[in-house]
């Protein structure tokens, strides 16, 4: 399964780096959305304290992105099909799908957090710097994981494109709560401590074990209805 | 000789409706057999019944030796199906689908340069783009995953589509040359002069259901 896993990364990472549709589309896009949100709040002081939220939440508005782009390209040619077809382990799919997903968001939030600094003024303190990165890596492979799960049910559906973020959004927000409590308080947003965002580490370290083992389980049966 | 092929009285069924009534069919090792019938008859079913891709409701299906219904993902990884999409990733090279294919059973370097050798693919088109590639050259490059992937029993639908007329001899050449090989091959086409020559079995496919000449059901 974890051969599969590593050739399936590493096959759409290559496709990513031949389309750069992240770097050319969609980095892009998390951009204008994170100078939106400035403009719309007009307010260095609110924008400063919600600043993790937004974050997060133009990560997830680009992860339906990715997840759509990732699907795109098994489904542009049949090869969703080809690998059920071959007998490839759903499972090692699954895991390999949601490597690659991360790769991308990782390079995504990077981009992300650098706005937030220049455009909301955000200040990274470096007692928070171990919290900051276990919540970006704790809720990166949690989404990775969920928007694998959700654009391979998705996938095969009519309207796949409308289904995907009415099914992904509800189910990611437990990750949404999570990244932003613990960002606030590796931020010191708001006067948190970094104490008060270990136990959001911790609420992002379950759903990845549930995602993880639940969606290696169902990613088989799912493809194949 | 165990058939590579072998089921009786298969039935399979789509939502509530029968796409399968019945069906007896043997197919022996090397043999290319054509299956022929009007549009919705049940040839594209009964090729994703022999992939695997479609759950066998009643009677008996053992393919490779294998029984379909408790060994449904041994015969997926030794069959390889060829439908109307050739499976491969656009913005890939050739040799990158080919090596991708391979890998997914392990197959070695040598294995990968033989399979693009065997589809002529060796040489110049081996770091092309499939996005760039004609109808004819995305097939010869389908075709080269499955033989890198070492399906025993190749399953195509109409895969002479969209084919010019040297790319249709080409892949003939190559289905010829691959079952003199050993590999077994269904074919589903409405070409029937072309397909027709180039099988060595013709089966008529009618209403779900597999026909002898005289017109009755096998």
């Amino acid at each position: 399964m974890f051969r599969i896993a590593r050739l399936i990364a590493a096959k759409d990472l290559r496709v990513e780096m031949r389309s750069r549709v992240v770097t050319n589309q969609v980095l892009p896009f998390a951009a204008i959305v994170m100078v939106m949100f400035a403009f719309a709040l007009n307010s260095d002081a609110v924008v400063s304290r919600v600043a993790p939220g937004l974050v997060w939440l133009a990560t997830l508005f680009s992860l339906l992105i990715l997840v759509q782009r990732s699907f795109a390209i098994e489904n542009a040619d049949g090869a969703t099909d080809a690998l059920r077809a071959a007998g490839v382990d759903p499972g090692g799919i699954f895991l390999g799908k949601a490597m690659a997903l991360a790769a991308q968001l990782a390079v995504l939030e990077v981009v992300l957090l650098v706005s937030a600094v220049v455009l909301y003024s955000t200040e990274l303190r470096v007692g928070g710097i171990v919290l900051l990165l276990v919540t970006f890596v704790a809720a990166t492979v949690g989404l990775a994981l969920v928007g694998t799960l959700y654009g391979g049910l998705a996938g095969g559906v009519r309207g796949r494109e409308t289904l995907l973020p009415l099914l992904l959004l509800p189910v990611v927000a437990p990750v949404l709560i999570g990244a932003t409590r613990a960002t606030e308080s590796a931020l010191g947003t708001g006067g948190a401590t970094v104490a008060e965002g270990w136990p959001w580490v911790g609420l992002l370290g379950v759903f990845v074990a549930l995602f993880s083992v639940g969606g290696t389980l169902a990613f088989g049966p799912l493809i194949e209805e | 000789m165990v058939p590579v092929v072998h089921l009786s009285n298969a039935v399979a069924v789509l939502g509530q409706f029968p796409v399968l009534a019945g069906v007896n069919l043997t197919v022996n090792r090397g043999e290319i057999v054509l299956l022929q019938g009007p549009n919705g008859a049940g040839k594209t079913s009964l090729l994703r019944l022999c992939a695997g891709l479609l759950p066998l409701a009643r009677g008996e299906a053992v393919l490779l030796g294998c029984d379909l219904r408790t060994q449904r993902e041994a015969v997926r990884s030794r069959v390889g199906l060829l439908g109307h999409a050739n499976g491969l990733y656009a913005d890939l090279t050739v040799a990158e689908n080919v090596r991708f294919w391979g890998a997914t059973v392990g197959a070695s370097k040598p294995e990968v340069q033989a399979a693009l050798q065997r589809m002529g693919l060796a040489q110049r088109l081996t770091d092309v783009a499939v996005s760039r590639l004609s109808a004819g050259q995305k097939r010869r490059t389908a075709l080269a995953c499955l033989i890198a992937r070492r399906a025993e029993l190749w399953l195509l639908d109409e895969p002479h589509a969209g084919l010019d007329a040297s790319a249709r001899d080409e892949l003939d050449a190559t289905l010829r040359d691959a079952a003199a090989a050993g590999a077994t091959i269904i074919v589903a086409s409405h070409e029937l002069e072309r397909a027709g020559a180039l099988a060595t079995r013709v089966v008529e496919v009618v209403g779900g259901q597999i026909r002898t000449l005289d017109g009755e059901a096998a």
